[in-house]
């Protein structure tokens, strides 16, 4: 598998890291919702087909990426910083 | 003249002769023969003996997939067995030997094995057999017994215990268009993309260029076929962008058109030239990759289809053509489809003698017919081959009348003299790269075979691989699957005859019929599984082992899902095929490691390394580190040793290598804020030069690390980490930042190597700073407890940090990686005259066990703050990473294993990982409440001890419970009792 990182350029994929499902939502640092932080926790859809997820590139520029990632065929459909908080989503 | 060699003819080159050994005895060949060509050229007909009923079995395929002759080849004191005698090249002083037979291949005392083949069926590995119990004969263990010997009578070649002394190579590459077999259509594909400018790869599994090109008989632009290929071959070779790779196996297609190759470099030479490895292994990323991969012709299955002399039909020609072989005198054919008829007339023009073509259609069509005609052959139709005689050569084969519609055999059987007898069941395309690229194969009810879809992704397919058979079309395919180019399809003579075969794969009649040559699976295998049960394909693979072994069922694959199919009452395409795996072909392991063995993990040193050494330090490995287990002298044991550091640092000095900590720049305008979040008690009150103790939690409220973070500036942070979860912490932190907190400006940087680390315990520890310490005073005042200063030791600036995990007076010093060793070395000068000594992690581990302080012996990743006694450091004014989940049902409690100490009550040593009981019960210890996390022998209290977590351990001190260690055999009596075993109230380190 390879992952085009924005900065790096396209690499592979064991120069990543897996860091978990990309589309939790953390809740507020002052939240006492303890049903949202066990959802945030222990909750994963585990989606069959197109996946968000974050990876790190901890054997390159260290980065966290958002990736869309089809979990059946592997295929890579979209790369973007993790900390990007705008829509950016370039084609991979 | 050999045997069975033609006297003219073949690729080989006739003017050289090459000496090898098969089981010891001397054959030769010629340069281009493999140890299959150049044993037959001999008259061997008998090349191994079959995986389970040890039948003899000689040569079916002439390529890759072959599954009889497999052959050990021994390389000094190295054997490799398992290897293909079709694809091994012989050379000068090669010896290989035959596998699974003893005491030898012509007499075999495994194939009594067939004499139990009722008892040895499909599953049989499976099975439990249970015996009657007799007396004190348990019938069961009789059974283990033979299972012993039986599995031993099983299987293929042997691989050897000495160390395999070749050298391997891997190989990164990349290209714009990577062909996959060099066939016509191949060579077309490779010519028109190097004509576009691509950069491209050509592989080729087989010695010779030009696949099927160098035994056909067809015409290419006006040339032989082979002669075409050899010009195109010739003409790519010197062509800038073109790499040609013969030789090279691929044999994985991985996600991202990543392709996984194997280059045999030199198994061909009898002395390579200096530097060459043996196998070269490739990684290949490719834009795109033509598939030209061919077909693989299928056997027929019917009774005695396994008998040395039966061959496929194109591996005959195959042998005829590129070898000059003729594999028998009086060749029988037997078919389904017309491609059989090639192959006879191109026997019949090499010398051999066509006796009869035995073909289980009805009606042939006029083409064959003809080539029938032409060789003189009997021609009987609407017949089927139902057995074969001979002993490990054929001699006859018997001939009954087979009606199609039905499949049912009758009349009486027909001799027919024959010394070969060639088989073809129609042709499968070899799918398997594509199929490993996740495409789902589909059946072509003409061919009868599987073929690779259309809509592929990242590869195009040309050629016999998508199920076209023409010379002409398949060209065309490779044309187009190079790229739009100017080039015209050449013109083609062919013998232009259609392969589709008629929907026969098993002829059902008396006798041991095979399905998988390699496995030694029957058709009756297959039809077992379905009586019990195994009917999808899945389960039939894995229950009778078909397809499975170094061939991957390259030649059964199909024949075995029809009598599936057969059995179930349903279509193959119903019942499906499984997914091929890597790899296409066996991989040598050596060459998947390459460089990478013994002992490959990188060596972290810390700075004053070589000093260690030098003063007798006997290390430890801590992840990578080498830390200083203990500093013994002449004589001592471990323990004595580490009581002579412990007492020696509490009585007056000692100092330890602490470079390994981990340690991390916190900086920026957020980060003390930052660290309010992810540590549990507060750090944006911590003044400047001051450093405090702080615990992390994981997400889900469990302890993650503890450590000491030191505020440099307002802006800057230096924390430390244990040794052991650096990199855990360092990744925790960047996510939270990068992923959670992006606003935060803070960032981090890891400084664990660029900082080398001295910690000086003891009362008079603060005397042995004073000696040497210039620039700042290391007085009560100037540096109290937890506070940092800066000066210079020996011109070396350091700064220091008054801290303890001793539970002593104690400083860190810390100087610049480079200066480490000067900073050590005068520390240890200055330290003389108190009598200071250098001490190791087991009087680290020893002194904080005896201060009850935690290290990931205890955060183990399922303890809670509270469990390790940390409440008060848990603050209630902020919000931190763990603080909602920290306190969930389960999590807190009376009940939970909390840390304590144990004492020794017997004066024996404890050990790390022992259980803590109530009751004892040496026979069948039940009913743990803990366990033991650390264990040593207290110099300060005299005694025995450790830490545990014990269930409701608070509420325990004082009581008498035993340790229990079925394992090392160590039972008795302990005391639980307070963690805080020396010194509870600290006076020592705040002194």
């Amino acid at each position: 598998m390879i992952i085009k990182c924005p900065w790096c350029g396209p690499r592979d994929s064991s120069e990543f890291v897996y860091q978990g499902e990309g589309g939790r939502t953390r809740p507020d640092q002052s939240s006492t919702d303890q049903s949202a932080w066990n959802a945030y926790v222990y909750d994963r859809v585990n989606t069959a087909g197109d996946h968000d997820e974050i990876w790190q590139h901890s054997g390159g520029c260290r980065s966290h990426l958002k990736i869309i990632r089809n979990t059946v065929t592997h295929k890579v459909l979209s790369v973007v910083f993790a900390c990007d908080t705008q829509d950016q989503e370039k084609p991979a | 003249m050999s045997p069975r060699r033609a006297a003219s003819g073949g690729l080989i080159d006739r003017s050289r002769t090459i000496r090898f050994t098969f089981d010891g005895q001397e054959f030769t060949g010629h340069p281009g023969d493999t140890v299959a060509s150049a044993l037959l050229a001999n008259g061997v007909s008998l090349f191994g003996r079959s995986f389970k009923y040890h039948r003899p079995r000689g040569i079916l395929a002439a390529g890759v997939d072959e599954p009889n002759a497999l052959v050990t080849v021994l390389r000094g004191e190295a054997r490799e067995p398992n290897i293909q005698a079709t694809m091994l090249e012989i050379h000068d002083g090669l010896k290989v030997v035959s596998q699974n037979r003893f005491p030898s291949l012509g007499l075999d005392v495994g194939a009594l094995n067939q004499l139990a083949s009722k008892l040895l069926g499909a599953g049989f590995y499976y099975k439990t057999f249970m015996g009657p119990v007799i007396g004190p004969l348990k019938g069961t263990r009789f059974w283990m017994f033979c299972e012993h010997l039986i599995r031993r009578a099983a299987g293929l070649g042997k691989a050897g215990l000495a160390p395999d002394p070749s050298r391997y190579e891997r190989m990164n590459a990349f290209c714009d268009v990577l062909v996959v077999g060099s066939g016509p259509a191949g060579l077309m594909a490779a010519k028109a993309a190097a004509e576009n400018g691509a950069r491209v790869i050509l592989a080729e599994q087989s010695a010779r260029l030009g696949g099927s090109a160098n035994w056909s008989e067809d015409t290419i632009d006006a040339m032989p076929a082979r002669d075409w290929a050899a010009g195109v071959v010739a003409d790519l070779t010197t062509t800038s962008n073109v790499t040609m790779l013969p030789r090279t196996s691929v044999w994985g297609y991985y996600d991202g058109n990543t392709i996984a190759a194997l280059e045999r470099v030199t198994d061909h030479k009898t002395s390579p030239r200096i530097g060459e490895p043996r196998q070269r292994h490739w990684t290949i990323r490719a834009g795109k990759v033509v598939l030209a991969t061919g077909a693989f012709e299928r056997p027929l299955v019917f009774p005695g289809n396994d008998r040395p002399c039966v061959m496929l039909a194109s591996a005959a020609e195959r042998f005829a053509v590129e070898y000059g072989i003729l594999p028998g005198e009086k060749v029988a054919i037997f078919t389904n489809n017309d491609s059989a008829y090639r192959s006879a007339m191109t026997m019949q023009e090499a010398g051999c003698r066509i006796v009869a073509i035995v073909d289980v259609r009805t009606d042939i069509s006029p083409a064959a017919r003809a080539i029938a005609v032409r060789t003189g052959a009997e021609i009987l139709t609407s017949r089927a081959v139902t057995s074969t005689e001979g002993g490990k050569k054929l001699h006859c084969i018997k001939v009954q009348d087979y009606d199609i519609r039905s499949g049912a055999v009758s009349g009486d059987a027909r001799s027919i003299d024959a010394d070969c007898l060639l088989v073809s069941g129609g042709w499968s395309p070899v799918i398997n790269l594509a199929s490993q690229a996740g495409a789902r194969a589909e059946w072509s009810e003409r061919v009868q075979a599987f073929l690779p879809p259309k809509d592929a992704d990242g590869w195009v397919g040309a050629g016999a691989f998508n199920g076209t058979f023409s010379l002409e079309a398949a060209l065309a395919e490779g044309l187009a699957a190079g790229g739009a180019s100017a080039i015209d399809v050449p013109a083609v003579v062919d013998a232009a005859l259609d392969i589709a075969p008629a929907p026969v794969f098993e002829i059902e009649a008396k006798g041991k019929a095979f399905v998988d040559f390699q496995h030694d699976v029957t058709a009756d295998d297959v039809r077992l599984a379905h009586r019990e049960g195994f009917q999808s394909v899945e389960h039939l693979k894995r229950y009778t082992t078909l397809g499975m072994a170094t061939d991957q069922g390259k030649t059964s694959n199909v024949a075995g899902l029809a009598i599936m199919a057969n059995a179930l009452g349903k279509q193959i395409p119903e019942v499906g095929t499984t997914r091929f795996r890597p790899p296409f072909a066996p991989v040598t392991i050596g060459a998947l490691a390459a460089e990478r063995f013994g002992e490959i993990r990188p060596e972290r040193l810390t700075p004053m390394h070589d000093w260690h050494v030098a003063h007798g330090a006997t290390f430890y490995s801590a992840g990578l580190w080498h830390r200083p287990m203990i500093y013994g002298l002449p004589g001592e044991t471990v323990e004595q040793a580490y009581v002579r550091e412990v007492k020696t640092t509490r009585e007056a000095a000692g100092i330890a290598d602490v470079s390994t900590l981990g340690k991390i720049m916190v900086q920026g305008p957020d980060a003390a804020y930052f660290l309010d979040r992810v540590y549990t008690n507060t750090f944006s009150t911590l003044p400047v030069g001051k450093a405090r103790y702080g615990l992390m939690l994981r997400e889900d409220g469990l302890v993650l690390d503890d450590g000491t973070t030191w505020r440099l500036g307002r802006h800057d942070f230096l924390m430390t980490t244990t040794t052991a979860n650096a990199g855990k912490v360092m990744q925790h932190l960047e996510f939270l930042l990068d992923v959670i907190w992006p606003e935060l400006k803070v960032t981090l940087t890891s400084v664990t190597d660029q900082w080398a680390g001295a910690s000086i315990a003891g009362p008079r520890s603060r005397e042995v700073l004073a000696a040497c310490v210039s620039g700042t005073a290391v007085d009560n005042e100037t540096l109290p407890f937890m506070g940092i200063v800066y000066g210079e030791v020996d011109g070396a600036p350091v700064m220091i940090c008054r801290l303890s995990f001793s539970g002593e007076l104690a400083y860190e010093v810390y100087s610049g990686a480079g200066h480490g060793t000067h900073l050590w070395q005068a520390l240890i000068e200055a330290g003389k005259p108190f009598g200071m000594v250098a001490y190791g992690l087991e009087a680290l581990g020893t002194m904080r066990i005896e201060k009850g302080h935690v290290t990931g012996a205890e955060i183990d990743g399922r303890v809670t703050a509270r469990d390790l006694h940390l409440d008060w450091m848990l603050s209630k004014k902020k919000p931190f990473v763990g603080s909602m989940m920290m306190d969930r049902e389960g999590l807190v409690g009376p009940d939970r294993l909390q840390l304590v100490g144990i004492m020794s009550l017997d004066n024996l040593p404890l050990n790390g990982g022992a259980h803590i009981v109530e009751e004892l019960d040496r026979e069948n210890p039940h009913d743990s409440i803990g366990h033991m996390t650390a264990a040593c022998y207290s110099p300060m209290l005299g005694r025995h001890i450790g830490l545990a977590l014990v269930k409701a351990g608070k509420s325990r001190h004082g009581q008498r419970v035993f340790t229990s260690d079925p394992l090392r055999k160590r039972f008795g009596p302990v005391e639980i009792v307070s963690h805080h075993f020396y010194d509870p109230e600290g006076k020592r380190m705040h002194g």
